[in-house]
């Protein structure tokens, strides 16, 4: 029953709502069908699928809040559920954060695709394909497919209905050379998944891991650098562009504690802080990276702009922080679009004199929230380029730089590609720091 | 749920940025008095277990096993003088994993009846078939011997579940006020509860009953000075344990002096979470005034709650014997540390380093009585005087070492995830003879003593890292002259464990901990302590963390 359509899951929750004695009753659906495979050392080593739905009761008296689930429903276990929720609401200290619940909302309709989802058979031969492609080569891949449908419904006692269905597969695969000396990645997801090709992906990571075994080491320092929307942003961990946007929260800037605190008080929201060219937005209606319609609270999400020209334009407003300011609320967004040019990588890397590609950042962490500055190392294809071509790999280096200070030296920017569900160029960025060097590989 | 979706439903903003994932938040919410209930009773959950393992064995199994888990935990998160978020979770289900034709299958479900359990072994034993087609080394279980009906349980006095959710609000309330009484702007707090109850069974006639109690209160404190727009935080020196509400229960015994002249203490199984906060509000108020760090090489002098976290990147992960055969290699990374580099008997680290993997000690987050894959617990030395003498490994590797036995360190995050190796407790030991922290400080010539756990990154081979700190002493000619800022140090694993000039004695050693230790695809969490006492590096490279932006 992951799935259930919206007349279903309306249907259900509008039940569970008349259950309710409270002051004010939120309720909500998660399903998610999905499988995954995993390989590594040209075998698989691990699959698996999951099937799920919960069901989400919020119960509120006067500013006193209570939250209870299941994901059994049956009508006493959801009666059950009402009941705890209203318990623990009862139980609960008054919010001094309180805001009543919304009431209906127009939300705008992002696009879905009727996607054809993997099998455990289609997702075998997936992984099939990529090892066979390796192992051909002499060549080792270890790889992660995963993929399914989700939908999430919303309705509350003062009107709110919300739906939403959506599909999304992720596929990554790193490639080495037997020798160990070389390594390369690759990374896609999609809306649907005969959009990805295996193939071609596990074909740009074995090039790559071909091509990086005869390693230099060059000298740490400032580089220009051609960063790879893999070395930009991450699905599962912190990545420049991801700690750059999810640090934009209006309340702790205020608060005088992040990196767009503003000296003597309040924010830095209309001061430029980066290169005229830097522009970041999110836009639930992209077709290539269609975002949620709406977050946890029934909000509306719509095109907003976060950095235009340069200029910090918007910042995030919680519902409670933006009444206190008078300001309107943001709903944050699922994904994030930086515009760019045309120019793909190879063209990047013509016009560059001297330089270093850059495939993917890694283990990057925060060194000090005041600068933003963050840490991590290159991996899995590391470049040198001279006269405006590749001459030899070198050695993974660590860096330690701000995305403030990245987008402020920027040199070029290339054409976006949809990664971790959002759309990223590939950046030209001078003077990028470089601190020590790595022998990994 | 992922981080963002936390972010989102908790609206936390900084404290939710301390953490990456939590384990079992994406479970259903439940009512705090629900979390004492017992679980289903043992005689029924092995007719549940002995359904699925049968339904697994006539769909061609070799082996099986089923894990029933019901995972309980409550999260109460409060900043300066409110409780943000009382959570409550429960999730409850199965997990079953068989062997067919050499080939792993996974699948699990919430729906906890015998026919269902019979259908998900089914549906894992197709998985499993599926897969075939990419199989290239059948799997080898290293043998392991049925224990029949046994049970385990972590040693603790008060669950924390049994304290009242109002006594815990108001102690981390009570913190809060303590920080900002000293000098904190603004603190946010949480405490952790985890209660695992797992049941494992398998074919080889194992019928395992676990009841796993870990905690962690912890706070971020963050003095801002509104003029010039700097800020600066100081997180807790508290350590998650396996262990109950006890550890909140502060004990004279049980706290650790710092270095004279630092003003710092540190915490061994009782912690004073009031005490710390408050000295965490004068420290972070300090810290935006203190004179920023010289570049250049220093010798260190780690304590344990900071020293943990460099054991972890650096020992921990690198000794996991499937980094080292690659099986993490697109995400999580290999290791240096490979069969071939350990043939050649080179050092890890100086004669001082010895490294125990412990699954039994006590406190310890990660210790258990049987790992996932129903083997009994135990202690194995890692590096013994500085040489690489074993890994840490589970029973379908133990094979490719030329070894008999798993090393019981096979886990899964919950029911719905499968099992794999992850890291033992791994620990430095403390120096045999006599060594104070103030003895080891009086022989430094040019240093800096570092105390609790910052910013910290390593390569996916694990020769480089970087890692910062909660605070920082400048040592000269002998003494702590003054508290300094922007402290972080780079280094090689094998340089850094070379330089290792050792260790104080038992009386200073202390646990450092995570939840948060993330592997595999897709990522699950794992709990590991690391133990140490506080430890002297010579000649590391500091560099200084300002920047102008």
């Amino acid at each position: 029953m992951a799935i259930l359509s919206k007349d279903e899951a309306q249907a259900l929750l509008k039940k569970v709502l008349s259950y309710s004695t409270a002051d004010e009753c939120a309720v909500g659906l998660d399903g998610r069908t999905t499988g995954n495979i995993r390989y590594a050392r040209n075998s698989v080593s691990t699959a698996g699928a999951s099937d799920t739905v919960s069901l989400s009761v919020e119960s509120r008296f006067g500013k006193r809040s209570g939250i209870a689930t299941c994901n059994e429903f049956d009508e006493a276990t959801l009666r059950r559920c009402v009941q705890r929720a209203e318990e623990i609401a009862r139980l609960a200290p008054e919010s001094p954060e309180y805001m009543p619940l919304l009431g209906p909302q127009t939300y705008l309709n992002p696009p879905s695709t009727a996607a054809t989802l993997l099998t455990p058979a289609t997702r075998a031969q997936a992984a099939a394909d990529s090892i066979g492609l390796c192992s051909a080569k002499n060549l080792t891949a270890a790889g992660f497919l995963d993929g399914g449908a989700r939908f999430t419904a919303l309705r509350n006692s003062k009107g709110l209905e919300s739906y939403q269905q959506s599909t999304s597969t992720d596929f990554s695969v790193t490639v080495r050379t037997a020798d160990g000396r070389g390594s390369g990645y690759a990374i896609a997801d999609a809306t649907d998944p005969s959009k990805l090709n295996f193939k071609s992906l596990t074909q740009r990571a074995a090039d790559k891991a071909a091509s990086s075994v005869t390693a230099k080491a060059i000298e740490p320092g400032k580089y220009t650098v051609i960063l790879e929307p893999a070395a930009l942003m991450a699905g599962d961990d912190l990545s420049l562009l991801g700690g750059l946007v999810y640090n934009m929260g209006a309340r702790e800037a205020d608060e005088g504690r992040s990196f767009l605190t503003k000296k003597g008080g309040g924010n830095r929201k209309g001061e430029k802080l980066f290169d005229e060219r830097v522009n970041i937005y999110s836009d639930p209606l992209n077709a290539e990276v269609p975002g949620n319609a709406f977050d946890g609270e029934g909000l509306p999400t719509k095109r907003m702009s976060w950095v235009e020209k340069g200029v910090v334009k918007n910042m995030f407003y919680s519902r409670f922080w933006a009444q206190k300011n008078n300001v309107a609320p943001t709903a944050f967004p699922s994904s994030f679009i930086m515009t760019g040019g045309t120019q793909s990588t190879a063209e990047l890397i013509k016009s560059t004199a001297k330089g270093i590609l850059v495939t993917r950042l890694w283990y990057i962490r925060e060194v000090d929230p005041q600068t933003l500055l963050y840490t991590g190392l290159t991996r899995d294809g590391t470049f040198y380029i001279e006269n405006g071509a590749i001459k030899f790999p070198i050695k993974n280096m660590r860096f330690n730089e701000s995305p403030i200070i990245m987008l402020n030296n920027v040199e070029a920017i290339g054409r976006p590609q949809r990664l971790a569900n959002c759309l990223v160029p590939p950046l030209k960025i001078r003077d990028f720091t470089f601190t020590s060097l790595s022998d990994a590989v | 749920m992922n981080r963002r979706d936390f972010v989102g439903l908790t609206g936390l903003g900084a404290t939710a940025l301390l953490l990456p994932t939590l384990p079992g938040f994406g479970a259903k919410r439940v009512d705090p008095a629900r979390l004492l209930e017992p679980g289903a009773d043992t005689v029924l959950k092995k007719r549940l277990a002995d359904a699925a393992l049968n339904a697994a064995k006539s769909a061609g199994a070799s082996y099986a096993d089923v894990r029933i888990g019901r995972s309980l935990n409550q999260y109460v998160f409060a900043r300066e003088k409110q409780i943000q978020n009382i959570v409550s979770t429960e999730s409850y289900g199965v997990g079953i994993r068989v062997l067919v034709n050499g080939c792993w299958g996974f699948a699990s479900t919430s729906v906890v009846t015998e026919a269902s359990l019979a259908a998900t072994a089914r549906l894992a034993a197709d998985i499993a078939k599926a897969n075939k087609l990419v199989l290239k080394e059948p799997v080898q279980l290293a043998p392991q011997q049925g224990f029949g009906e046994v049970s385990w349980k972590t040693p603790l006095v008060q669950s924390a579940f049994e304290v009242p959710v109002k006594q815990k609000a108001d102690l981390l309330l009570a913190a809060n006020a303590a920080a900002m009484a000293n000098g904190a702007n603004y603190i946010n707090s949480a405490l952790f509860q985890v209660n695992e109850q797992k049941y494992f069974a398998s074919t080889d006639g194992s019928y395992i009953d676990q009841d796993v109690h870990r905690l962690w209160p912890t706070f971020n404190a963050t003095a801002v000075d509104t003029k010039s727009g700097k800020f600066r935080s100081r997180e807790a020196l508290s350590a998650p344990v396996g262990m109950g509400y006890e550890y909140l229960t502060p004990s004279a015994a049980e706290q650790v002096r710092g270095p004279q002249g630092t003003d710092t203490i540190g915490y061994k199984l009782r912690y004073d979470l009031l005490a710390d906060a408050a000295l965490a509000g004068k420290q972070a108020k300090a810290k935006l005034t203190m004179k920023s760090v010289i570049p250049g090489k220093y010798d260190l002098v780690l304590d344990p709650g900071h020293l943990g976290l460099t054991i972890h990147e650096s020992v921990g992960h690198p000794t996991e014997l499937d980094r080292v055969l690659g099986y993490e290699a697109n995400f999580a990374g290999t290791s240096f540390a490979t069969l071939e580099w350990k043939a050649k008997n080179l050092p890890y680290g100086s004669k001082q380093v010895n490294i125990v993997a412990d699954k039994l000690q006590p406190g310890a987050v990660g210790t258990v009585g049987y790992d996932d894959e129903g083997v009994k617990t135990k202690q194995w030395d890692i590096i013994k005087e500085g040489k690489l003498v074993d890994y840490q490994k589970i029973r379908d590797q133990a094979h490719i070492v030329g070894q008999k036995e798993s090393d019981g360190c096979c886990y899964a995050q919950s029911w719905d995830d499968v099992q794999f190796q992850r890291m033992a407790n791994i620990s430095l030991k403390p120096s045999p003879t006599k060594m104070s922290v103030d003895e080891m400080v009086s022989k430094v010539d040019k240093g800096i003593y570092i105390a609790g756990a910052g910013s910290f990154s390593i390569d996916q081979q694990r020769y480089n890292f970087q890692f910062g700190g909660q605070l920082f002493f400048a040592i000269e000619k002998g003494k702590i002259t003054e508290p300094i800022e922007d402290v972080a140090y780079q280094s090689n694993t094998q340089e850094f464990w070379g330089a290792c000039a050792g260790s104080c004695d038992q009386s200073d050693y202390r646990l450092f901990g995570t939840f948060f230790d993330g592997k595999g695809q897709p990522t699950q969490s794992s709990s590991v302590s690391h133990g140490s006492a506080t430890t002297r590096f010579n000649g590391v490279n500091v560099i200084n963390t300002a920047r102008k932006v």
